[in-house]
């Protein structure tokens, strides 16, 4: 059980995540969600990586004990990577929205006519 | 070895690593001079397109080859007999999809040239696009899950940068957070779905996966998360709200990209669904109650129920819509539902033994489309922005007598308007054929919806061509000229396209289109080719 609530975890963060994106209003709330689901798939790529008692995949000499996964933590870091761009570009968007419509309400948004 | 010879051997890094080095490179160019640096991208494209060009020639004079590349130094070899690097494999499909995305890279370059002009910060503007257009093959050409991910993300981050390009407008900026929400979203159910699979399988290998896989009800759940995500990023109908802004309000020269970047993430779909678990399809039954049922129906009934869904409501918003080009993005919305329509009705018949031809007839119409499809949408995004750079108007309302001032343009509409909506000489007319004739075999309904929708979207389009090209001459639209030469030249590229499909199309469905329907069924030869080959 104790080896499980890593996955339970990471169904919470995605769910609260896909929770914000959908129902709140607010644009940083909502960014906020992303990077909740963001987490809870990289918290995933980690957990599937651990093996019980291993330690980490750095060869040294006369050491026999069994090491996790490295490939999982490489595109763990990849995909950390990636959602920093992505949050940068959101904010950087947000910012420039305020600056338009002087509200972060998603249903004030855009919504002027031409 | 020849040079040829070595560059075709490389082709598949070469073809993505080009264009993102010249996309660093272009603010340094850009330092120098502004069209040194237009002509330098415009090169990079060239160039790229070339390599795609050598790469399809060699891949169609040998039937069904598998062009693969692996990267990095002499490939360390498992048990398996397979190579854990990173993988790029082409196939029929493959570069299929490379030479759509040739053609709008090409019209692309080449229409930002005289459109985007006026505008300041072209250098990052074109660091982004061809970041874009690399990712966009990146997507393509890709054999590793993980990879695929990789350039998805790429391509929606600078698809996102260049959506809110104009960023004085307050929609265009919304527009690009709509994009990135849902894009950004999209990707990560990609990227979970890729865990679950890497967790059972211990690979990322396209290939590899889809020889290991056992179809358990983990698989099952990474492929309903794969469809989902893919078909956000696709724009098929519960996840179509982003589509119609994003692709109404960025610049016309980035639409067009955009609509390429749609095709690929449906290129995706279609490589998960047939390449990825086609070989288990059909042997896994799905147990409701004492009824037992083929996957492959439910999920070809479901999206063929999307389907529908995606054009009845791209029409429909269609008609009701005074923006232009918000108005071609939701016939694009209907354009979308026709190729999953075809898909979806392969689904259902591909696998089974006496009902196979009219799947493949189904999917030879659906991959058809999808090329059809990116330049007829493609031209009318380019007519609108051409309209929009004369005039500096979008509403239908304002427009009005275009025809007398802007002659090349009309012409380059009127075939753009007879292709989206299948009319005989063009080229959509000899997918749609396709498409009612396979799908009237499925269930006729399909077929009689598909035409009814047809014919609502030549509707949309002559209202829409009456109301900005035809009637009396308006007073403002006095000094409205035609439009740069640049913006012609690219126009008329996708119309020469367009009108050469429309009166060969045996001709590009025998050498281009079959290869791609063969290389989706035939995923076994897909599997050899990387777990025996190297």
């Amino acid at each position: 059980m104790i080896y499980n609530i890593p996955y339970i975890a990471v169904a919470a963060l995605i769910l609260i995540g896909l929770y914000a994106v959908i129902f709140k209003r607010n644009l940083i709330k909502i960014v906020i969600g992303i990077t909740l689901i963001e987490n809870g798939v990289n918290l995933f790529l980690i957990t599937l990586a651990f093996r019980e008692g291993s330690i980490a995949p750095i060869y040294r000499e006369g050491q026999n004990q069994i090491m996790s996964l490295p490939v999982p933590h490489a595109l763990t870091l990849t995909s950390i990577v990636i959602g920093v761009a992505v949050l940068a570009l959101m904010l950087s968007l947000i910012i420039h929205l305020y600056r338009h419509y002087n509200t972060l309400d998603a249903h004030k948004i855009g919504r002027e006519q031409e | 070895m020849n040079i040829i010879d070595d560059i075709i051997l490389h082709s598949p890094a070469l073809i993505v690593a080009i264009p993102l080095l010249g996309a660093f490179l272009t603010p340094l160019v850009s330092k120098i001079n502004d069209k040194l640096r237009n002509i330098f991208v415009i090169f990079i494209v060239l160039f790229t397109s070339a390599i795609v060009l050598l790469l399809a020639n060699d891949i169609y004079l040998v039937c069904g080859k598998i062009h693969t590349y692996v990267f990095g130094g002499n490939a360390p070899i498992t048990e398996g007999g397979f190579a854990i690097r990173i993988l790029f494999e082409v196939d029929g499909l493959n570069i299929f999809m490379a030479l759509i995305a040739t053609i709008l890279a090409i019209a692309g370059v080449i229409y930002s040239w005289a459109f985007m002009k006026e505008n300041t910060g072209l250098d990052k503007y074109y660091t982004l696009y061809l970041l874009m257009i690399a990712g966009m093959y990146g997507m393509i050409l890709t054999g590793d899950m993980f990879n695929f991910f990789v350039f998805l993300e790429i391509t929606s981050i600078a698809s996102c940068a260049l959506i809110a390009f104009w960023t004085n407008k307050g929609k265009a900026i919304d527009a690009g957070f709509k994009y990135i929400v849902v894009s950004a979203t999209g990707a990560l159910f990609v990227l979970f779905a890729i865990a679950i699979l890497y967790g059972q399988y211990n690979a990322l290998n396209m290939a590899v996966l889809a020889s290991k896989i056992q179809f358990s009800f983990l698989d099952k759940i990474a492929l309903v998360i794969l469809i989902s995500g893919l078909a956000m990023k696709a724009g098929i109908v519960p996840m179509h709200m982003w589509l119609p802004d994003a692709y109404g309000r960025a610049p016309a020269s980035v639409t067009l990209i955009l609509v390429g970047v749609t095709q690929a993430s449906l290129y995706g779909a279609l490589r998960m669904i047939f390449t990825l678990y086609g070989g288990k399809l059909t042997t896994t039954m799905n147990q409701i109650g004492d009824v037992s049922i083929d996957l492959n129906l439910v999920l070809g009934i479901f999206i063929v129920g999307l389907a529908l869904l995606t054009i009845f409501i791209g029409v429909l918003m269609a008609l009701k819509e005074n923006n232009f080009k918000r108005m071609i993005a939701f016939a694009a919305v209907a354009e979308i539902g026709y190729m999953i329509l075809a898909i979806g009705a392969a689904l259902t018949t591909v696998f089974s033994t006496n009902d196979a031809g009219t799947g493949m007839m189904a999917l030879k119409g659906g991959v058809f489309h999808i090329l059809n499809d990116a330049l007829d949408v493609g031209l009318l995004f380019l007519v609108a922005g051409a309209i929009y750079y004369a005039t500096k108007e979008t509403s239908l309302n304002q427009l009005g007598g275009l025809a007398r001032n802007m002659k090349y343009t009309t012409i380059f509409f009127l075939i753009g308007l007879l292709a989206v909506s299948g009319m005989p000489p063009m080229n959509g007319f000899a997918s749609k054929l396709i498409i009612y004739e396979s799908t009237y075999q499925v269930n006729p309904i399909l077929s009689i919806i598909a035409i009814l929708c047809s014919i609502l979207l030549l509707a949309v389009f002559v209202k829409v061509f009456h109301s900005a090209f035809l009637g009396p001459k308006l007073p403002k639209f006095d000094n409205v000229k035609e439009v740069p030469k640049s913006m012609l030249l690219a126009m008329g590229i996708i119309a020469t396209i367009i009108i050469f499909i429309g009166l060969f199309p045996d001709m590009v469905v025998n050498y281009i289109v079959q290869p791609a329907v063969n290389a989706l069924t035939n995923n076994s030869n897909y599997i050899s080719n990387v777990i025996g080959g190297i």
